[in-house]
């Protein structure tokens, strides 16, 4: 799904003295296919900018187009549901919009809504669970009964079974134990590439914007600050420091061993191995360049 | 946070009546809500209309914020005046509307009634416009000490008054978050039949309690564990003082009120 | 390290007599002044171990002793004055309507007069450098903010000890950095001991002592530079291991011999620096 952002612009309680502008005059593209990471501070405007993916939000100004369908101030939108039955947000702690008695129902409950029929949506049920890893035997419990990673995943099962073409994640592993959120992010990478989505996370996280993403967008103050390929957005170092944010620690390492050793070292997506390949010739005397 | 406006939500400021002791504030609404229905004559409805004013006046928050403010039961005030209208029949015949006749006594008590509810409103309304909810809260569980020998618990009638108070916007955040959540899976709130919309408010209304319970639970957890063990025992940082303005306000309404008295048919 | 001010001696415990321990047989000790850091994924009984610390919970089997004292239904209250507690979730432990009144809510339980109250409320928020936030109601307050009011409110009753039970978990790196300084400028302050249950493995480097918690029992006790050596070992208990480990690992495996285990960046620099003099 493409999708793009035309000088859009959004304030809260316009002409009260609440009037807050969250976003400003933001204009950004995203191609189908992608896995965009967008970054900021908490108050960066990215929650106001995701709600605007599937309509939650309508522009002050400006406008958005998300695949064939348009959101601009003038008017609202008329195919607001189909839209939504395309763009699956997760939101942050998405557990707690479990409600049903079984975790079947919950699951369900989005495909029913959008008029998915009764035979489909068993289907369409167990195809999410999987996509979940979570086992069969879950469906007839409780929500409630189940861990809180458990419960997590439910609710991610019950925005895929709606089958959308864009997915939306914001800050999918918040609260999870290392582990969990490792198998979270890889769960979420495999869903990408096998179902050709278009992803969008947003995140705190440098790391897993790194490890993850093709195409990086970093909000500060309601406005688009920087955007690129993560190598060359994560590069730019003291760009990122005026705006109090981190680099990854492996480009921040490299940066170190640059200043300390006088070395031409330089990030290229190399994994730690490759790395610590690279800094052994460095230390051993072998580097060309000394 | 869309909470643009409240009513009679509560307005900052340093005037002299939100220096006042909220105990004072709240026995003199009290004594005048009884007052009221004492006045009788153009005189003593007078009185009251000039010293309701001058309060508002006193509170330097914009008079037409404060009117704004009775934006709900001005219906009720017409609707008061306009009742006596039609139904009194005492006195001569004033005038006559598409040939109905409109009693002098009609109009006069029809004025009454509703100046009388308006006053009553308005003083209130002054109550919550320059007092914070948690003083409200330290001064009804002050005037409620007395109620502590007949085993009411008024400490924890005030402790639930003020938890309430601290976890409305916390629980107003928490609906939006969830609504909106919920809108993103298909949910309608706005549209359909009055039984799909209520239906609609299940997805709602069940996390949301949910959640409710889960703070609770560890609320009760955090201030077990900072030590709180009941009532007994315990002192307060937020104190409430009367002062000589307060003495000075008492003063000056028992006045009012015995010049009413004086006035009164 | 000086005489020991907590000691769980053989603690077990579970939820339910017919639901499975929890903990079982855990035994250590905590020093003055010291940090102590306890990490585990998820269930591995870190939370259970922190509410047995003040008494929000008991022990089935074993005794736990602060500052020698027993910790049982009699003894709650004194072990509280001691022990002080921040959670995990910035807001469910918010009770006050303002920062003031939240500060002061642990004073007002105990009893303290009202100018002694204030007195300390004032310190304990210069401590946390929330002075200027003092009538702040807690919705207009960040999720770090929020945590620094509760720090300020443990340091209120000014206890011994105090247990950060997940408290950065649910902040943004920002709010993380924020607690960490205000932790370890308390700490320097009021000299107290530390314990930080958490997945952070850059708070973790920062403990003077490691407790990793596997399956409810004590699964290693040692420093974090050791600890971080076992790494083969701590993936397999579904543990991660910081950046700057992982990568002296592969240096070593490379033949480059490091001293000592570094923890962060300057001391790996330090010791590939010394390398490549001596080589």
């Amino acid at each position: 799904m493409e999708i793009s952002f035309k000088q859009v612009s959004y304030t809260y309680q316009p002409n009260t003295p609440f009037e807050h502008r969250a976003i400003n005059d933001l204009s950004m593209d995203i191609s189908s296919g992608s896995f965009t990471a967008i970054i900021g501070h908490t108050g960066s405007g990215k929650s106001t900018l995701i709600q605007h993916l599937n309509g939650l939000l309508r522009p002050s100004s400006g406008k958005v187009n998300i695949g064939s369908y348009q959101l601009h101030a003038e008017a609202k939108l008329k195919g607001i549901k189909e839209l939504r039955s395309k763009v699956g947000i997760v939101f942050q702690y998405p557990e707690h919009q479990l409600f049903e008695e079984t975790v079947f129902k919950d699951i369900a409950f989005g495909p029913s809504n959008f008029g998915v029929d009764r035979e489909e949506v068993g289907g369409r049920v167990d195809q999410a669970l999987q996509a979940v890893q979570l086992p069969e035997e879950l469906l007839d419990r409780s929500p409630f009964e189940l861990s809180g990673g458990q419960m997590r995943r439910v609710a991610i099962a019950g925005v895929l079974a709606v089958q959308p073409e864009l997915l939306v994640l914001d800050e999918p592993t918040a609260g999870l134990d290392p582990k969990g959120q490792k198998e979270m992010m890889n769960m979420f990478h495999q869903l990408h590439k096998q179902k050709g989505l278009t992803t969008i996370l947003v995140t705190h996280s440098m790391e897993d914007a790194l490890a993850y993403a093709d195409h990086v967008i970093i909000l500060n103050k309601g406005e688009k600050y920087l955007e690129g390929k993560p190598e060359d957005v994560f590069t730019r170092q003291q760009d990122l420091q005026k705006v109090q944010l981190d680099v990854p620690e492996v480009i921040q390492f490299i940066t170190n061993v640059k200043d300390r050793f006088q070395v031409d070292l330089s990030y290229h997506g190399q994994t730690i191995k490759e790395l610590a390949e690279e800094l052994a010739a460095i230390v051993k005397g072998e580097n060309r360049y000394e | 946070m869309n909470n643009a406006f409240i009513i009679g939500q509560y307005v900052p400021g340093e005037s002299i009546v939100h220096r006042l002791d909220p105990r004072t504030k709240m026995i003199i609404i009290f004594m005048f809500v009884i007052v009221v229905f004492f006045a009788n004559s153009i005189w003593s409805y007078g009185l009251l209309t000039v010293f309701s004013l001058l309060c508002a006046l006193t509170t330097r928050i914009h008079f037409s914020y404060i009117l704004k403010g009775l934006t709900p039961v001005w219906f009720l005030i017409v609707f008061t005046l306009l009742l006596h209208l039609i139904v009194t029949k005492e006195g001569e015949v004033l005038f006559r509307i598409f040939s109905y006749p409109i009693y002098s006594g009609a109009v006069a008590q029809g004025a009454a009634i509703s100046l009388r509810f308006f006053l009553l409103i308005m003083v209130t309304s002054l109550l919550t416009l320059t007092t914070t909810p948690i003083e409200i809260t330290d001064a009804i569980e002050s005037l409620l000490q007395p109620l502590k020998k007949i085993r009411f618990p008024v400490h924890e009638l005030a402790l639930m008054m003020s938890i309430s108070l601290r976890f409305i916007p916390t629980l107003m955040q928490e609906t939006e978050k969830i609504s909106k959540a919920q809108a993103s899976r298909g949910v309608d709130f706005r549209t359909g039949t009055a039984k799909e919309r209520i239906q609609a408010v299940v997805p709602l209304l069940v996390p949301l309690f949910i959640s409710a319970f889960k703070r609770a639970e560890e609320l009760a957890m955090a201030m077990e564990a900072r030590g709180y063990q009941g009532g007994e025992g315990r002192t307060k940082l937020r104190e409430l003082k009367t002062d000589r303005l307060d003495i000075i306000v008492y003063a000056l309404f028992a006045f009012v009120v015995i010049l009413l008295f004086v006035i009164r048919d | 390290m000086g005489k020991n001010v907590m000691k769980f001696q053989n603690v077990w415990f579970r939820y339910g007599e017919d639901l499975p321990w929890v903990l079982q047989d855990v035994s250590f000790e905590i020093s003055a002044s010291e940090w102590v850091a306890v990490i585990g994924h998820n269930g591995s009984g870190k939370s259970t171990i922190a509410k047995l610390m003040n008494g929000l919970l008991f022990p089935q089997k074993g005794n736990i002793l602060i500052n020698g004292l027993e910790v049982n239904e009699e003894t709650i209250w004194d072990v509280r004055k001691q022990v002080g507690m921040v959670f995990q979730n910035p807001d469910n432990q918010f009770v006050g309507t303002t920062v003031r009144d939240d500060v002061a809510f642990g004073l007002e339980n105990r009893g303290i007069p009202r100018e002694e109250m204030i007195r300390r409320l004032k310190s304990s928020l210069a401590a946390v450098r929330m002075e200027d936030y003092e009538l702040q109601e807690p919705h207009r307050l960040s999720g770090g903010q929020k945590q620094r009011v509760a720090i300020a409110g443990v340091l209120a009753v000014s206890p011994q000890i105090i247990i950060l039970d997940e408290a950065t978990a649910m902040l943004d790196p920002n709010g993380r950095k924020e607690i960490m300084q205000t932790v370890k400028t308390v700490k320097e302050r009021d000299d107290v001991s530390l314990v930080t249950i958490t997945h952070d493995l850059n708070e973790v480097t920062l403990a003077d002592r490691v407790l990793v918690m596997n399956e409810g029992k004590v699964w290693m006790e040692a420093p974090p530079k050791n600890v971080f050596a076992k790494r083969d070992e701590l993936k397999e208990i579904g543990l991660d291991i910081p950046f700057v480990t992982k990568l002296a690992a592969e240096l070593t495996d490379r033949n480059i011999f490091l001293k000592t285990e570094p923890l962060n960046h300057d001391e790996l620099l330090e010791e590939l620096w010394r390398f490549h003099l001596n080589r």
